[in-house]
């Protein structure tokens, strides 16, 4: 599954076509592709999960940051409840690690409260108000000042783009087709068809569009003549501490929010490290994911409000990334167009909308078959993709076993996370074929060396595998190409 | 699971491990070196430059030739090399250390030990580490990535090329780049002064007219998809002077920003390392804290030539044996970087059998002093013509040295430079 | 040789870098700064002739080796640098070939070879 970028003319006809792949639209995708119908999945960038998806804090929330009234807290509650089910179908790391909001001060602890009645009135699993003593039974890295919290053992932690790889394979599986580096710039409608052109010529039909466009949902909106609104690109930054730090929690800690965002929070990743973050800055440029200089002290003070032990010397990778408001209510949007037939938007999925995601999916399809589309259940639908050995999960004596099988994972190509030939190989006939693709899959060059090790032999893996030529290696996509010559 | 037992198992085929290893069979024990990669030499084949040899060899060699004078060796000693083979744990057994392996050739290999030698040498600090602020796009390498990739494979990282850092590697790098073709058109030091060679300096900017900015600091990267430019800032009362800043265009970062010594596996072995070198904390015969452990080379600490690694690595190779036959210092005093010293490896000493310290200092300063104390008082002098933090001084301790020393089990031995 | 002129330059026959003053004054060369005897040898010849060694890579016919690292066994003068560097460029060598193999003889006449640093072997 290589880049489709010279299919001029290509028309692909569909039943449902929905554009962008990142978590909402993969979720979407595999929901449909359980039923009878023909689905496209389309998405600008060179692979999936490359938009808003692939940097985030990657958090199953709790469920009791925002009130009931919100359509985005039943979609996290219903969400939150899905992600057990979904991890055994599609072997994603996520643990349900839990959730604890850090109270400083009497005055936070007010806000505690709140946040805990609005929990309980959510129908959030187990939370609990935490007295100091429970707080640092709970968490003994904790700062001394902390006066008690709240904890919400239901809340986890996944990583954000390898669930959405997981979720296209399974939807991909059931037959979905997955459109990459199609950058939808026209539609039409032609009888009961939505005509969706992409820059470089390519053409899909579709009875039905789904709009999960992320910060572009926007400009789709407009491009399908449909409702007019505004994303606002929110910039966050984070820290990625090497998995050496002593500063690693036991449970995700949150500060006790702020009007505008949820605090900048001290996150245990499921793989080990640990990310610090976000910033949160509304910007004007959807494409602007630069990391800036100041933003590291605040980072850092802030993560060091709720843990001390947290050190610059840890560090070893900052990023950031948009998160799509639809200001001023900062509510989801998805529903049924009014202007444009057949066409569903499901906009301004920022936090929670990774929780979320799942629930999202089952709510445009019961929204679809309110439009009219007919969905009937698939006789062969199978919900469960095939599980890829880890190296890095085997002893060395199981490890001795599965070598026996696939000699390639005995060819440990990132030693920093301990990542095989085999596991990189898996990546690219998956169709992950850029350097980012192949680390989001694998987390190959994701550790403490960057990839300083281990970059050129997943490129010499790539052209093996692909056949591509040096010069077409990308690290994202588009012009970002890793080698100018050859001696 | 294959399973074969050494005397003696070395972790590393560069010039430490190799050196290490020959050390150990040209003493009769048998031993084998584990190399991840297809061949030895470590990051030797990729040092295309000469400048090495001129204290093992007494001749100036490229890296490669370096790397295969010890290869030579090895093979002559009759030394077991498992090539492409990466070790993933160190566990100790009733018969001493098991080393599991893992390579595509031979599946999962239980290496038995009595002793093992820690040789993983270092790798390079990156774009995280020094928390450079900006885009992330392609085109921004650590040097040595790009001299693999140049001298190695044969690819070109980039045209136009800005280099974060005045370490050899970087400077080398910068006439490596001007010899292929790109234009390099600048190199950034955050110090006051050069981290690299001076001779480096001339020979690989100054004879490219290559511009060197002291107190400069990259503090922004630019571009969507490559690297498109750079801002450059004078550093004023250690923070980036916005206002004197510039841009560079370029496509290409080049980062030479300091090396790490490299020990994920021995610090899951249990042994214990130090915050200041970051390479394990070692007596003075080199062992680590967990008994039969040995390290030397890059990952104890990093070294300006592959000729000290390899000196150090061949001593290395003997403590190790001697140890097996329980030759063992009677008493070891403690060693203590006194002023101006940034670090003394190692950090202790056996005044029956004097050795050879290496140390680094934190002044750069002509007409030096070092001196060493033993219990406050002065016991050796040496004048040293020119120190810099970034050129390790090498001093030799001989029986005749510590004749006269009056040290009980608590005495320290303090090292510093005035 | 050019018109007499003053150079500076530092001195790297070892750490201290002196920096030095080189110019020529009644058919001699005047080396001001130095602090040892090896710096006036060093500024003399950097001042008439200065001279480099030259390490580079040359292409071979192997897909498991495509470089072979190579040298000059002595300085060459800095301006035929430029012109080596694109012979070399050109080269393309038949493994398997051994370290200190002569690639190129006596370049221009100068007396110095330019040879493998590298073992490599043939295919397999």
């Amino acid at each position: 599954m290589q880049s489709n970028t010279n299919g001029a003319g290509e028309r692909t006809k569909v039943d449902i076509a929905i554009i962008g792949a990142g978590v909402s639209g993969a979720c979407i995708a595999r929901q449909l592709s359980a039923y009878e119908t023909e689905v496209a999945l389309i998405e600008k960038e060179a692979d999936v999960s490359f938009g808003v998806s692939k940097a985030n804090s990657g958090i199953v929330h709790g469920g009791f940051h925002h009130g009931p009234k919100y359509l985005k807290t039943r979609l996290e509650i219903r969400g939150n409840l899905m992600y057990d089910r979904l991890q055994r179908e599609l072997d994603f790391p996520f643990s349900r690690c839990g959730i604890l909001v850090v109270a400083l001060n009497d005055e936070e602890m007010k806000y505690i409260d709140h946040l805990y009645t609005q929990g309980l009135e959510n129908g959030a699993i187990g939370i609990e108000m935490c007295s100091r003593e429970r707080m640092f039974e709970l968490e003994p890295k904790l700062e001394s000042d902390c006066v008690g919290g709240l904890h919400a053992p239901g809340g986890g932690v996944i990583e954000p783009y390898r669930f959405v790889f997981s979720v296209v394979e399974s939807a991909v599986k059931n037959g979905v087709q997955l459109l990459r580096e199609f950058e939808v710039v026209k539609a039409e409608r032609s009888g009961e068809k939505h005509i969706v052109h992409a820059a470089d010529g390519r053409v899909v039909e579709a009875r039905y569009v789904v709009n999960a466009a992320g910060l572009f949902a926007d400009k789709v909106s407009g491009i399908f003549g449909a409702e007019e609104f505004q994303i606002t690109p929110r910039k966050g930054e984070y820290y990625l501490l090497d998995r050496k730090t002593k500063a690693c929690p036991n449970r995700v800690l949150f500060p006790v929010p702020t009007k505008v965002s949820k605090g900048m929070l001290v996150i245990p990743t499921v793989e080990g490290t640990v990310l610090i973050g976000p910033t949160a800055e509304e910007i004007e440029d959807k494409t602007d994911l630069s990391t800036n200089a100041d933003k590291l002290g605040q980072i850092l003070d802030q993560a060091r409000k709720m843990v001390p032990s947290v050190s610059q010397t840890d560090v070893i990778a900052a990023f950031s990334g948009l998160r799509p408001a639809l200001l001023p209510e900062g509510d989801f949007y998805i529903d049924i167009s009014e202007k444009t037939p057949n066409f569903i938007q499901v906009a301004g999925i920022q936090s929670p909308g990774l929780t979320a995601a799942p629930a999202i999916g089952e709510y445009v399809k019961d929204l679809l078959k309110k439009a009219g589309c007919r969905l009937t259940e698939k006789a062969d639908y199978d919900p469960f993709v095939t599980k890829l050995p880890r190296i890095r999960d085997y002893s060395p004596f199981e490890a001795d076993e599965l070598l026996k099988k696939d000699a390639a994972y005995g060819n440990l190509i990132c030693r920093c996370e301990k990542i095989s030939e085999a596991e990189i190989v898996a990546a690219i006939r998956a169709g992950h074929t850029t350097l980012d693709g192949i680390k989001y899959f694998t987390r190959a060059q994701m550790g403490r060396c960057q990839g300083g090790f281990c970059s050129y032999k997943i490129i010499k893996l790539i052209m093996r595998e692909t056949g591509m030529e040096y010069d077409q290696i990308t690290k994202n996509g588009r012009d970002s190409v890793v080698l100018t010559g050859r001696l | 699971m294959h399973e074969r037992t050494y005397d003696v198992a070395v972790i590393g085929g560069g010039a430490a491990g190799m050196a290490a290893a020959v050390e150990v069979r040209r003493q009769g024990l048998s031993c084998a070196i584990v190399e991840r990669e297809n061949q030895l030499g470590g990051i030797l084949m990729q040092c295309i430059h000469n400048g090495f040899g001129v204290q093992e060899f007494k001749k100036e060699l490229s890296g490669p030739e370096f790397a295969e004078e010890f290869m030579d060796m090895v093979a002559d000693a009759g030394t077991d090399v498992f090539l492409s083979t990466t070790v993933d744990s160190i566990e100790e057994s009733e018969q001493g250390k098991e080393l599991y392996c893992y390579s595509r050739k031979n599946g999962v290999v239980k290496l038995n030990a009595q002793a093992v030698i820690l040789a993983m040498g270092c790798r390079e600090r990156n774009r995280g580490n020094i928390r450079t602020p900006g885009t992330r796009p392609a085109g921004v390498f650590t040097a040595g990535l790009a001299q693999r990739l140049v001298n190695v494979e044969g690819y070109i990282p980039g045209k136009n090329v800005v280099i974060v850092g005045s370490g050899d590697i970087g400077l080398i790098m910068a006439r490596r780049m001007t010899w292929v073709g790109a234009k390099v058109h600048g190199v950034v030091e955050i110090q006051p002064y050069p981290a690299g060679l001076t001779r480096n300096i001339v020979q690989c900017l100054n004879d490219f007219e290559i511009p060197l900015y002291l107190s400069h600091v990259v503090s922004r990267i630019e571009g969507k998809n490559r690297v498109e430019k750079v801002t450059v800032s004078p550093l004023v009362n250690g923070i980036p002077d916005e206002d004197q800043s510039f841009e560079i265009p370029c496509d290409t970062l080049l980062l030479s920003v300091g090396l790490v010594p490299e020990n994920e596996l021995s610090e899951n072995a249990g042994v214990e390392i130090s915050p200041i070198t970051s390479g394990a904390v070692v007596d003075s015969t080199m062992m680590t804290s967990v008994p039969g452990i040995f390290s030397c080379g890059n990952v104890l600490h990093v070294h300006d030539l592959a000729d000290y690694a390899a000196e150090e690595a061949r001593r290395t190779g003997a403590y190790a044996v001697a140890w097996l036959q329980n030759k063992k210092p009677a008493r070891q005093l403690r060693i203590k970087a006194g002023a101006n010293v940034r670090y003394v490896s190692p950090g202790m000493i056996n005044p029956e059998l004097p050795d050879k310290l290496y140390l680094r200092t934190l002044i750069v300063k002509n007409n030096a002093q070092l001196v060493m104390k033993l219990n406050n008082n002065i016991v050796k002098e040496r004048k040293l013509s020119h120190v810099q933090p970034s050129e390790m001084v090498s001093v030799k301790l001989t029986k005749k040295d510590v004749e006269d020393w009056h040290a009980e089990s608590d005495s320290v031995l303090e090292v510093s430079v005035q | 040789m050019s018109a007499p002129e003053t150079k500076e330059m530092i001195c790297i026959s070892c750490p201290i870098s002196c920096r030095m003053t080189v110019y020529e004054e009644n058919d001699s060369i005047v080396v001001k700064g130095n602090k040892c005897a090896r710096g006036k040898v060093y500024g003399e010849e950097e001042y008439l002739a200065p001279k480099r060694m030259v390490t580079c890579t040359v292409a071979t016919d192997s897909e498991e080796f495509p470089r072979l690292p190579v040298r000059t066994t002595a300085s060459i003068p800095k301006e035929t640098i430029d012109e080596l560097l694109q012979e070399l460029y050109s080269l393309n060598i038949k493994l398997p070939v051994k370290r200190g193999t002569t690639l190129i003889e006596n370049y221009h006449d100068t007396g110095v070879d330019v040879i493998a640093t590298m073992t490599l072997p043939g295919r397999a």
